[in-house]
């Protein structure tokens, strides 16, 4: 394990030096700060009962108000720090059901082989041609629209990409020598899986985590904008959801569309970015070519010329 | 000899997922626990009369399959029940003939509401898409030709933009811009009470309801097709045989169109198949926001009124139009690339 430990620390250096991968980390790092804080730093409590008065309703911003007000003369400012907590917390489980079940199917799929991985792979298949938001949509309308069924409901229609990527992955690492020899010297299937396939298979999941949460949170905003979210949260898609519904848009209460959608991008672009850049720190890809200008070795980035963390661990 | 058995594989294997689809469907509806037996039909707004009406069109006092009636391991072996009673036979032979239900928001056919959509999609998904494409590639061959330039740095960061923005909020913010600033209608299809004078007329007032709804889908998955056409690219022009094209003194102009090109079409093909699902929840949200009336847009008031046969028909036509759609792709991929049909 040594090795890997010693491929895991490369990784965070290679990261280091990807501008991409650490905007994307920071930004992240912000939004999960967001979320934990939002009691402390939102100028009001969202779940507070007030007395609403007409004029309160979709209030331009103003000192008192730094976002304006909703359509119930709530704070947009307070509701969007508060949102960041549904987001993300839809984001995290639901991914990693998708991820634990991708992961499960894509590693039996390509270790095991045979009859067991047609299927599995078959199933997958079909999985994967289901348009994911209709079904997710019917689902949702004929359960009770609660963050729980959000979740399970997203987690468990998500996994199709990452089964692919982990069985193919899997494949590759089952052909290496050292995972042949362990089974010459009589290693048992569980051990092996154990000791050498999941070691190498981890960091591809790791960057798949990433993009996954991306695509969860972008559904779970879907989903809530088009009516289906759990009436007792706020996530930032239900209040584009009531803010796009009773009438923002004729009022011309900008802030109250702008806000909660710049909150989704700021989430999604961090883990499309943190997912880009890892996925160069363990896999680095050739991206210069015959015709580029600068095709000279001095030019290359160091890390294209070091060995992956994945092929150093393949050497033990 | 080859090809034929492609041939029937794809299309044996299309058929069979269909069916899963439609096994799917009727589950889903009748397991959940929303279903139209229980939560649809006990619509406050249905007489009684009309409740018991549809219960037994539908055939929803029936057993739902035979012998496995509540789904009661119990009663597994007790199968009195005739099979062509049960309600999965009735929805089997409903579907064959093409009978989806009535809409309880609308009172006519599911089938016939959802066929006038069908063509909508298709133009609004159809207008997107090919903008998507032809722009994408465009712009993924000049940032993979002029990799690691300021060119290739902004298109990369705007696909990356891109791809993070959700659809429907994309589609409120043209909305807004596009209604305040451009005067460009709200939504819909064609303007309410038109008289048009000529053919011309109407055809510039549909141009004009589907300026914000294609731009949106246009500038979502630009960025992707944009990515994939860059990196694919890359890749074949490190090649060896680009390096023999240059050296044999060919300027970059052909190299691209004669030797880069046309080896990198090929994944583009199975990228667009690949995201024929994103592109149906795409269109589920541009129609939402710009009320286009499509099959997407179906799905969102079908929620929002409780419509259950509306949105079982929705979902049944979305899924199995991707399906179809999948089939040509293959079809397509195999006459592109002979290779794949050896397999």
């Amino acid at each position: 394990m040594e090795t890997t430990a010693a491929g895991y620390r490369g990784v965070w250096a290679r990261l280091r030096r990807n501008p991409m991968g650490m905007i994307g980390l920071i930004m992240l790092v912000v939004a999960i700060g967001v979320a934990v804080l939002a009691p402390w730093i939102s100028p009001y409590d969202p779940h507070a009962v007030t007395r609403v008065n007409i004029l309160d309703i979709y209030q331009p911003p103003s000192p008192a108000h730094w976002f304006g007000t909703d359509d119930a003369g709530r704070d947009v400012l307070s509701n969007f720090l508060y949102g960041a907590r549904v987001s993300l917390t839809v984001g995290f489980f639901a991914s990693f059901i998708s991820v634990t079940v991708g992961g499960l199917i894509g590693i039996s799929a390509g270790f095991l082989g045979g009859r067991t991985e047609g299927i599995l792979m078959r199933f997958t298949d079909i999985m994967l041609v289901i348009p994911d938001l209709p079904l997710a949509v019917v689902i949702v309308a004929l359960t009770k629209p609660s963050l729980t069924n959000i979740i399970l409901v997203i987690g468990l229609l998500g996994w199709t990409g990452t089964a692919r990527l982990v069985r193919a992955q899997t494949l590759s690492v089952k052909q290496r020598k050292f995972v042949v020899r362990a089974r010459a010297i009589g290693a048992g299937n569980s051990y092996i899986i154990r000791r050498h396939i999941f070691p190498l298979v981890l960091p591809l999941i790791v960057v798949n985590t990433v993009l996954v949460i991306s695509l969860a949170i972008l559904n779970e905003s879907t989903l809530s904008f088009l009516g289906l979210g759990d009436p007792a949260t706020l996530s930032w898609g239900q209040m584009l959801n009531y803010a796009f519904t009773r009438g923002a848009m004729s009022a011309g209460a900008w802030w109250a569309l702008v806000v909660p959608g710049f909150g989704i991008v700021w989430v999604v672009l961090s883990c499309t970015l943190l997912g880009q850049g890892l996925e160069q720190a363990l896999n680095p890809r050739l991206t210069t070519h015959h015709l580029a200008a600068d095709r000279t070795l001095k030019n290359l980035p160091r890390w294209e010329l070091e060995p992956t963390p994945v092929e150093q661990a393949g050497n033990v | 000899m080859h090809r034929s058995s492609y041939l029937a594989g794809k299309l044996g294997w299309a058929a069979f997922t269909i069916l899963f689809v439609i096994v799917l469907n009727f589950f889903l509806f009748r397991i959940l626990p929303g279903d139209p037996a229980r939560a649809g039909i006990r619509d406050p707004r249905l007489t009684a009369q009309a409740q018991q009406a549809i219960r037994e069109r539908f055939g929803l006092d029936q057993p739902v399959i035979n012998c496995f009636e509540s789904l009661n391991p119990l009663t597994l072996g007790n199968c009195a029940v005739n099979p062509l009673d049960t309600q999965f036979f009735i929805y089997a032979s409903n579907l064959l003939r093409g009978e989806l239900g009535i809409s309880y928001h609308t009172n006519r056919p599911v089938l016939d509401i959802l066929g006038e959509r069908l063509w909508n999609t298709l133009l609004l998904i159809g207008a997107g898409q090919v903008l998507a494409i032809v722009l994408g590639m465009a712009v993924g061959v000049l940032a993979a030709w002029k990799a690691h330039t300021p060119v290739d740095y902004t298109a990369l960061g705007f696909s990356l933009l891109a791809w993070s923005l959700p659809t429907f909020w994309l589609g409120i913010i043209l909305l807004f811009w596009g209604s305040t600033y451009l005067g460009l209608p709200i939504g819909g299809k064609v303007t309410p009470g038109m008289v048009y004078a000529n053919s011309w007329e109407q055809l510039a007032d549909l141009a004009r309801h589907l300026f914000l709804p294609s731009l949106t889908y246009t500038i979502v998955f630009l960025g992707e097709y944009m990515l994939i056409m860059r990196s694919t690219l890359v890749d074949v022009l490190s090649e060896d045989y680009i390096l023999t094209a240059k050296a044999k003194g060919l300027t970059h102009f052909q190299i691209l169109k004669d030797h880069a090109l046309k080896n990198a079409m090929l994944p583009m093909v199975t990228i667009i198949a690949l995201n024929l699902g994103f592109t149906v929840a795409g269109a589920v949200q541009i129609e939402s926001v710009f009320s286009w009336p499509g099959l997407g847009g179906a799905i969102f008031e079908a929620v929002n009124r409780r419509d259950y046969p509306m949105l079982q028909g929705a979902f049944l036509l979305l899924a199995i139009s991707v399906i179809v759609a999948n089939l040509i792709a293959d079809l397509l991929y195999g006459y592109l690339d002979p290779r794949v049909q050896a397999d």
